[in-house]
């Protein structure tokens, strides 16, 4: 551990709300700890502004241990910054240095649209949950846990798949703004489950068909999506989803599912 | 003034909720659909009420203060789940599960709803594996188990270090499944602000709209309260920033009795505090103790790096003063013991307030993969924490509160003492006494929210006369609805005029300074007192002296703060109130006027055989002290030993 502090100059995306135009300020702070989390350095930030009587900047946060998937900051043009498989909050300042400039602006993409500064609305992933990210069983159906075996290989490829924290890094990382990664993971968690199988077709159906209604775009190609994503979830995934998506549209008409139920 | 009766059926306790199933009333499959229910949170508990009650027709609304349902912080858990499966074949059963979480709980929880968790908690892995809970898994495809603390059988089911979230994706996605379908109404990024009580009867609920600012009002026929624990009255904890009491403790000024608030769990392991600018604590799963060996160095003042101090130099405590239990002693045990050693100088680390976690011993004997493959995440989370490597040096381990095993008092039925308001998981009191088990928690939310709301609640509906919840439903213009709005909207005003100089979170540390030190691992009537003078003079600050930059009625982060620190200064002096009373050592609540000469806790079963349930008399007012005696017809009091 280390205890000398840093100054940090930081440039800030600030916006009002989604319908007025953003700008970028300039702070800068000179008692950076290098033990504290990117967040910890913002909270920083925050305290000197409203001891100045000047409204924080926003941004979304919670349970700070890299697992709720709330933070979503953009970091010199990165989702989550330079780290691999670390989310915004657990990156910490050691891993910058003494006078850099760092530029924080919030995922951007047309379905997740900016609420305040760097906070933005993901509920399109939610609303892609509902169309068919489940297995349809209601409380109190489920059999004995251990009369369907699941190889251990299933179940380990399935719980690599399932880590993924919903964060949308893979959408602020594409150039096209898609969510292939996100679908693909709970498509491939559930469906490689023999639990999950008796509706995969149907799933998968509906997920992608919600993700295109909801603004995403397509798959790029180009894997930004693998290298952003905090929890390491493979861009095999996709390749996955695509072999599922195409079996389910050639081999049957899937029934309209549900998903169309909007919230507040 | 109000009535405790805890509505325990009668009979021998493993017929008790079997018999008291078929003798609850039942609401028309028809006639669900003119119901309506309120759900407030949606971690474990909240989530599983949500979806399993709009599974059997009635209609829902479920809040939470995220911007998804998915990050209520159950998703934090790590280290398992408890049930009573018995599949290690190593002498497990319903029994031993309720025994151990009793015997765990230190003699302070109700025998018949332990019992009933442990009913449950079968059909809750059950379900899990249905809904496609990625659970560890043997070679031959059956689900693994690990052991957990308090418990000399291999009872735990786990997903990696995940299992909170993987339980949490279950429940949040058959939630949005009924979200699909409409009969979940999803609000995210709201904040319940005040309970609306009519004719005596939990009739809706005040929100602030964190994105606008506005306050709206929602109806129903009934309320269930799922919004976690209260650890975050002590600023520092390993609950997530916006973990907060106010969902309880606004019940609780509308009438709700609140029990044991100075019940709280500081777990052993979590990653000690470097510096003031920190702005919360990780937990390391206690699963890291079937691995890790907790030790210190035999001499105090020793400043050695750990690789210097030879073996026969190092104090494995635990395992010296516990031998049958060894590392995996309880929570409580554990963590007092770590105390113990810090405060006699043998801390270790920069602040010495640590001790080490050393898997040395079990790399030696297993090989590195395989404490990776058990273990991976945890290790990399520390180091990225510390820049430590735990493959290389032992972990710096301190305790952390983790857990509040008191909440809202409910009855058998996980009804509060406001008719129509249910409590479930964390922010409820009555499973786990006054210590929580590892892997406990999860089972007790799940279980609440799957398999005990869905039959009381229709029992609580069936017996409302018809016409009132469908035709006769109040209008959220009620007056009783405008009179919670003016009392929030008042705060609010009062708030954002006071324009003084200290941020609230500056505030909030100071308050968690004063109840770690003092409400805190051990506590006596002096530092008790001295919290009891010092929560008042912080809570004249806050009033005279806070800064909420902006406006009322838009987004701001600092006034959602403000309003939850007025509930923090309220429950946090409630706390120690209640530790006060509480003369006896029991679980997590460590008298220091009351131990044993080994410096164990030493309980009082003449006196304090019982729960403290405390009455809200008002703004300024003392409020009163009720008692509901606990009665033990199954399990022995015996004083606790893990030796």
């Amino acid at each position: 551990m280390s205890s000398k502090n840093m100054t940090i100059h930081l440039k800030i995306w600030r916006q009002k709300c989604c319908s007025e135009k953003g700008r970028m300020e300039n702070y800068t702070l000179t008692t950076v700890s290098p033990d504290m989390s990117f967040l910890e350095m913002l909270d920083l930030l925050n305290q000197e502004l409203i001891v100045k009587g000047e409204e924080p900047v926003v941004f979304d946060h919670d349970c700070r241990e890299g697992i709720c998937g709330a933070c979503s900051l953009m970091i010199n043009g990165e989702p989550h910054g330079p780290e691999m498989l670390t989310t915004s909050c657990q990156l910490h300042m050691r891993k910058f240095k003494d006078g850099d400039t760092i530029v924080v602006e919030p995922f951007r993409a047309k379905a997740f649209p900016v609420i305040r500064d760097l906070a933005c609305d993901r509920s399109a992933f939610d609303k892609i949950i509902a169309s068919g990210g489940f297995i349809s069983v209601n409380t109190g159906s489920g059999a004995e846990a251990n009369a369907t075996l699941v190889k251990q290989e299933s179940a380990e490829l399935a719980m690599d798949a399932a880590a993924c924290i919903g964060c949308g890094a893979c959408v602020a990382a594409c150039s096209n703004a898609s969510a292939m990664l996100f679908v693909a993971a709970k498509v491939s968690h559930l469906g490689l489950l023999p639990q999950g199988d008796p509706e995969a077709s149907k799933r998968v159906y509906n997920m992608v068909k919600r993700m295109d209604e909801l603004g995403f775009g397509n798959c790029s190609n180009e894997g930004e999506c693998e290298a952003a994503c905090p929890k390491g979830i493979k861009i095999s995934n996709i390749a996955r989803m695509n072999r599922k998506f195409l079996l389910s549209s050639l081999t049957s008409a899937p029934e309209e599912g549900g998903g169309k139920q909007e919230w507040n | 003034m109000f009535k405790l009766d805890a509505k325990i059926p009668e009979g021998p306790i493993q017929e008790k909720w079997d018999r008291y199933r078929f003798q609850l009333k039942l609401v028309n499959p028809a006639n669900k659909r003119k119901y309506s229910v309120i759900v407030i949170g949606t971690g474990l508990a909240g989530a599983s009420a949500s979806a399993s009650l709009a599974e059997l027709g009635y209609n829902v609304q479920t809040f939470c203060i995220s911007d998804s349902p998915r990050r209520a912080h159950s998703i934090a858990a790590q280290g398992g789940i408890n049930a009573a499966k018995n599949y290690p074949n190593d002498g497990d059963s319903v029994w031993r599960l309720f025994y151990d979480t009793v015997k765990g709980g230190d003699y302070r929880s109700r025998e018949a709803n332990v019992y009933r968790l442990a009913q449950v908690s079968n059909n809750i892995i059950d379900q899990c594996v249905a809904q496609g809970v990625p659970f560890a898994r043997d070679y031959g495809g059956t689900l693994a188990n690990r052991s957990f603390g308090g418990a000399q059988v291999s009872r735990t089911f786990y997903a990696r270090g995940q299992t909170g979230q993987q339980l949490l994706l279950g429940a949040y996605q058959a939630m949005m499944r009924q979200v699909g379908m409409g009969k979940v109404q999803l609000f995210t990024r709201r904040e319940m602000l005040n309970l609306v009580v009519i004719d005596g009867r939990a009739r809706g609920v005040v929100i602030r709209n964190l994105v606008t600012g506005e306050l709206e009002h929602y109806v129903a026929d009934a309320v269930i309260l799922a919004s976690g624990g209260y650890s975050t009255v002590y600023y520092l904890s390993t609950n997530a920033m916006n973990s907060n009491c106010s969902g309880i403790w606004r019940a609780h000024k509308k009438g709700a009795g609140l029990a044991n608030p100075c019940f709280t769990q500081i777990h052993p392991t979590c990653i000690p505090m470097s510096s003031d600018h920190q702005s919360k604590l990780t937990l390391m799963s206690e699963s890291l103790r079937n691995d890790g060996r907790v030790w210190v160095p035999k001499r105090a003042g020793d400043n050695r790096p750990p690789a210097e101090i030879p073996e026969e130099e190092r104090d494995y405590y635990l395992e010296r003063i516990y031998p049958s239990f060894g590392n995996l002693v309880p929570r409580d045990v554990a963590s007092r013991n770590a105390k113990l050693q810090c405060d006699a100088g043998k801390g270790v680390g920069a602040t010495k307030r640590a001790v080490y976690l050393d898997f040395a011993s079990a790399i030696a004997r297993d090989g590195a993969d395989s404490i990776r493959k058990k273990y991976g995440n945890l290790f990399e989370m520390y180091e990225r924490i510390t820049d430590e490597d735990p493959y290389k040096a032992p972990m710096r381990i301190y305790p952390a509160v983790h857990y509040t095993m008191g909440g809202l008092w409910v009855d058998y039925n996980l009804m509060s003492t406001i008719p129509g308001l249910f409590v479930l998981g964390e922010a409820n009191f009555s499973d786990h006494g006054a210590n929580r088990l590892g892997a406990s928690a999860l089972m007790q939310g799940l279980g609440d929210g799957y398999f005990v709301i869905p039959y009381t609640i229709g029992n609580y509906l069936a017996e409302l006369p018809l016409a009132t919840v469908a035709n006769g439903r109040p209008e959220s213009k009620h007056p009783a609805f405008m009179a919670a709005n003016k009392e929030v909207q008042e705060e609010i005003n009062r708030i954002i005029s006071v324009k003084g100089k200290r941020s609230v979170s500056d505030l909030h540390r100071e308050l968690g300074k004063i109840m770690w030190e003092k409400v805190g691992m051990a506590r006596n009537e002096k530092g008790l007192k001295e919290a009891l003078t010092e929560i008042p003079r912080l809570r004249e600050e806050f009033r005279r002296n806070s800064k909420v930059p902006g406006r009322a009625d838009d987004l701001n982060p600092e006034m959602e703060k403000a309003l939850r620190m007025n509930d923090y200064l309220d429950l946090g002096e409630l706390m120690a109130r209640d530790a006060l009373g509480r003369l006896e050592s029991c679980g997590g609540h460590f008298r220091e006027e009351s131990q044993t000469a080994e410096s164990e806790a030493k309980r009082d079963d003449e006196k304090h055989c019982n729960v403290a349930v405390w009455e809200h008399k008002g703004e300024g007012a003392l409020p009163e002290r009720h008692v509901e005696e606990l009665k033990f017809e199954n399990v022995q009091l015996s004083q606790r030993s893990y030796k």
